[in-house]
């Protein structure tokens, strides 16, 4: 199918192609050599005829492939028994699921095959598994009369587009040709098409805003059908497995409240460890570094900003866990004489310091930025009246910028509620709510990962929880974006 | 202290006893701790970025040698085809013991009792089960090799490939490790015999997922990746120029092209796996698109990627100084041609160097790949972007899971070929930027 789409895709644009060059050229031959007694030039006169041939074209053929499987599914949907119908939706549904299977491998059978289901001497199931269909469950007769009918249908509707579409892009064309004359004006036609076609890409911006918050919001909606929104916003047990059967709870529970304990705790010892080593060294190479150092200090820096996560994974589960597992185990032997290690290789103390060298770069650099911005007239100020460099810098400077760099850290602290795969790795997957950074906590975004990877089904609220939680974190991260985005821009127009 | 020094400095002194005592030495003091602070958090930032480093190389430049044992492999024809039906039936050729070959071999290179069924075991145990389909591929392409005796580079199994490298530490009492004593006398007596070999690891660039170490590789993941940046290249760099062109260049500045301002700036700052979400969610869920497919995951990297973009181009459209558009616009160009003619061709500098920055972060982006069914065990290369593949960090993501000592040192051979990419992606990025960008 997809193959017969793009095929009519390509005649549409060959057909564009044709229209282009013969546009071109019959504007040439109106000019009679003379250019200038066209309004515009001959490559807008074929761009135009170009335009007229592709877009109303291509625009009937996304329509068409978008509605017509809608259609077919309808009217086969309806043509289902009765037997079939009366047994509800969700049946419905994976009939015509079914149905689908079947028609996918009647194309792949041939004549006597069909034959021999059609009189009944063969079995359904077993015909098309020997074919390398597999069927969800035992074949029915009347499917195979739906899935004719869903063949035939789809392939009546796949001609019938191939053939509208491309008389619809060939009239475009004949259209656009006819109407070359010298005062045309093309140009202004051309670039109508053009701003619209740029107002359109800068809509998908708002377009992808849209289509997260929209589609997990549904996502969402549905998980709390059958989850109640106080028992996940409130809850203080995550654990999402069915219950055995029979017993009070039927389903797991989803409770927030540890995940964002552990997401907080996490991002909490990553500022902590990445906010002063980030400013002390915005601030050395803002105010003391010489160029040389400058230009050498602050790339190697943001190095670490542009490797990718996964190695950061990777550095926390070979490196620094471990590490931090076997050194705990020897202070522990010097001060109790038990060499037992009270730091695990998975923990929040692990997650949170390898996302503080991640952080590192971000805090140093976006700070960095916030202080050369602060005017030299209030360091030759201070510095006049007397005060050494580290005082300008602590009561004049870092005042100066403080806005700046609260918003940076709200940025940073956004980035760290929302990082995966260091904590993914390096922070474990036990729900927990507790206090001791030595041991293992989780994270929303681990949680998400964890409760969509493997084979699911997208209708259990064990995978629609996964929605929940991502729309919790847009929304924290949204916050912190925006505020921060706010103090910054507020802060930057006072010196300008 | 202060007297002494100022009564014999200047003839304009005030006398001594009413200077006060600033604290000159503590703020000086102060001043040095202050520096030294800086001076640390910087020091204390690269020491982390070479551990890192430092981690990564030391435990994966081993991953590019891979020792193999070359053994003259007897494609005997009792064993492959013993009723001769290959003729009639070639699907016998996929389905020989081929195993049996490689122990045929072992054995006759070792000299061990092919009776003593333990020491055989021991022995076949040293060779990559991959060895089969090795095998397999040559008859299979070749049916006229059955009957003779050809030199086969097979590949040892990794715990033999870790111990040739020295990695396993034989002091260990022999039940513990994974290599016994016996095993360690065959390595030796291989290795003299000149059959055993550490050879430059090809495996590594072309193979697929593996349970294996020795037959892992990243080849499939790569070019799953590789699928991917087309796709974001193709689709976010069109759309991102196009988007930026109409906000700097023709918006009117009302409350709505605020809002997608702001709303851009915060795109880029949403944490990657909410794309993951909005992937699974869109393109698989209601879209029909399928699983683990490079097309999902390059139109996900497509819109993560679209912000980064936007923000470079901005504001290298920016940059280009108002009088070339006076100009252009003065000479009759209209608005459309200065800015395509004109502007743009100055400003591509910029923008492709925030192309390609965006499409290393997309290169290296793991988090919303899991989400769209990418963590897949994807042995085969992929034909199209529609088939079901995998992508290099996620390939790694899937390696870093795996205890065994061989795969550590794949996963860090994968990281630094990653890197590497990234490295040149960036050299090329500043490069650009060195050699075109412009002052006004």
């Amino acid at each position: 199918m997809s193959m017969n789409t793009s095929l009519i895709l390509l005649l549409i644009l060959i057909v564009g192609l044709a229209a282009y060059l013969a546009g071109r050229s019959r504007a040439f031959a109106t000019s009679n050599g003379k250019l200038s007694v066209l309004h515009s030039l001959p490559g807008y006169h074929g761009m135009y005829a170009a335009i007229c041939a592709v877009i109303p074209a291509a625009i009937i053929l996304a329509i068409w492939a978008l509605a017509a499987p809608a259609y077919i599914d309808g009217s086969v949907r309806g043509a289902l028994p009765e037997a079939v119908h009366s047994q509800g939706a969700a049946t419905t549904e994976l009939a015509l699921g079914q149905v689908k299977s079947v028609a996918n491998g009647l194309k792949l059978l041939d004549e006597a095959e069909l034959a021999a289901l059609n009189n009944g001497s063969a079995n359904l199931r077993d015909v098309l598994a020997a074919k390398g269909v597999p069927l969800a469950g035992a074949g029915e007769a009347y499917m195979i009369k739906s899935a004719e009918q869903f063949n035939s249908m789809t392939s009546t509707s796949r001609m019938l587009m191939a053939g509208v579409v491309l008389l619809v892009a060939v009239a475009g064309a004949i259209f656009a040709l006819r109407g070359i004359t010298a005062p045309f004006r093309a140009r202004n036609q051309v670039e109508r098409v053009m701003l619209w076609a740029l107002m359109l890409a800068s809509s998908i911006a708002i377009l992808t805003t849209i289509g997260i918050v929209g589609s997990m919001l549904s996502e969402a909606i549905r998980f709390f059908n059958s989850v109640s929104p106080a028992s996940f916003f409130f809850g203080t047990v995550w654990d999402p497995r069915f219950a055995a059967a029979g017993s009070e709870a039927t389903q797991g529970q989803f409770g927030l409240l540890p995940l964002l304990a552990g997401t907080l705790y996490i991002a909490f010892v990553a500022m902590l460890f990445a906010v002063p080593i980030g400013l002390f060294a915005a601030i050395y190479m803002s105010e003391y570094a010489q160029p040389v150092v400058r230009s050498i200090a602050k790339p190697l820096l943001e190095i670490l900003a542009g490797i990718p996560t996964i190695v950061y994974g990777f550095f926390a589960l070979v490196t620094v866990g471990p590490f931090l597992r076997d050194i705990s185990a020897q202070l522990n032997g010097l001060v109790t004489g038990s060499y037992v290690s009270f730091i695990q290789a998975q923990s929040v103390l692990t997650a949170g310091i390898v996302m503080g060298i991640m952080l590192i770069p971000f805090v140093s650099s976006l700070s960095d930025d916030i202080i050369t911005q602060v005017p030299r007239a209030l360091r030759d100020g201070s510095l006049g009246l007397g005060a050494t460099r580290s005082e300008t810098i602590k009561k004049v400077v870092l005042p100066a910028a403080l806005p700046g760099i609260v918003g940076a850290l709200l940025l940073t602290a956004s980035r760290a509620v929302g990082e995966t795969m260091i904590v993914v790795l390096a922070a474990g997957v036990a729900a927990r709510m507790q206090l001791n950074p030595f041991e293992a906590m989780t994270t929303v975004t681990v949680k998400i990962v964890n409760q969509l990877t493997g084979d699911l089904e997208f209708n259990s609220p064990q995978t629609l929880v996964a929605f929940a939680l991502g729309i919790t974190l847009f929304c924290i991260t949204l916050c912190l974006n925006i505020y921060a985005l706010y103090i910054v821009r507020k802060y930057r127009e006072q010196y300008e | 202290m202060t007297e002494i020094a100022s009564s014999s400095s200047s003839a304009y002194a005030r006398p001594s006893a009413t200077r006060r005592d600033i604290g000159i030495k503590r703020r000086y003091a102060a001043e040095r701790r202050f520096r030294a602070y800086g001076m640390a958090a910087i020091l204390t930032g690269l020491f982390f970025l070479f551990v890192l480093l430092w981690t990564v190389i030391s435990n994966g430049y081993t991953a590019f040698q891979q020792t193999t044992v070359t053994l003259p492999i007897e494609f005997a024809e009792k064993i492959i085809d013993p009723k001769n039906e290959r003729a009639a039936n070639p699907s016998k050729l996929m389905s020989a013991n081929y195993p049996l070959l490689v122990r045929d071999a072992l054995v006759k290179a070792l000299g061990i009792d092919p009776a003593n069924r333990a020491d055989v075991k021991k022995a076949t145990d040293m060779i990559s089960a991959s060895a089969r389909t090795q095998l397999r591929d040559i008859v299979v392409a070749n049916p006229a090799v059955i009957g003779t005796t050809v030199n086969v580079p097979l590949l040892a199994e990794g715990n033999i490939d870790s111990a040739n490298k020295g990695q396993i530490d034989l002091t260990v009492e022999e039940s513990k490790r994974k290599v016994n004593d016996q095993q360690i006398g065959w390595m030796k007596t291989l290795t003299d015999s000149g059959a055993m070999t550490k050879n430059f690891n090809t495996g590594i660039f072309t193979f697929g997922a593996s349970s294996r170490p020795e037959a892992a590789g990243i080849g499939v993941a790569a070019l799953g990746s590789l699928y991917m940046m087309l796709i974001v290249l193709a689709l976010a760099l069109p759309i991102g120029v196009a988007a930026s062109i109409y906000l700097e260049e023709f918006a009117p500045k009302n409350r709505l092209t605020d809002l997608i301002e702001v709303n851009i700036n915060n795109l880029a700052a949403v944490p990657s796996i909410v794309y993951g979400l909005l992937g699974l969610s869109i393109f698989i869920n209601f879209a029909g698109m399928p699983r683990s497919a490079a097309l999902v995951g390059g139109l996900v990297l497509t819109l993560m990627t679209l912000p980064t973009i936007i923000i470079a181009t901005r504001a290298a459209l920016k940059a280009v100084p108002p009088s070339i558009r006076s100009a252009a616009l003065g000479l009759g160009a209209s608005k459309m041609q200065t800015i395509f003619h004109h502007v743009l061709p100055l400003a591509m500098p910029g923008v492709l160097t925030g192309t390609i920055i965006g499409l290393a972060h997309a290169l290296g982006e793991t988090a919303p790949l899991l989400l769209i069914g990418m963590v897949a065990f994807v042995v085969d290369y992929p034909g199209s972007p529609m088939e079901p593949s995998t992508a290099l960090p996620v390939q790694i993501y899937m390696w870093a899971n795996e205890a065994e000592r061989a795969f550590v040192e794949r996963t860090s051979g994968a990281i630094m070929i990653l890197l590497i990419f990234l490295v040149v992606m960036n050299l090329g990025a500043i490069l650009l930027r060195r050699r075109f960008e412009r002052r006004w």
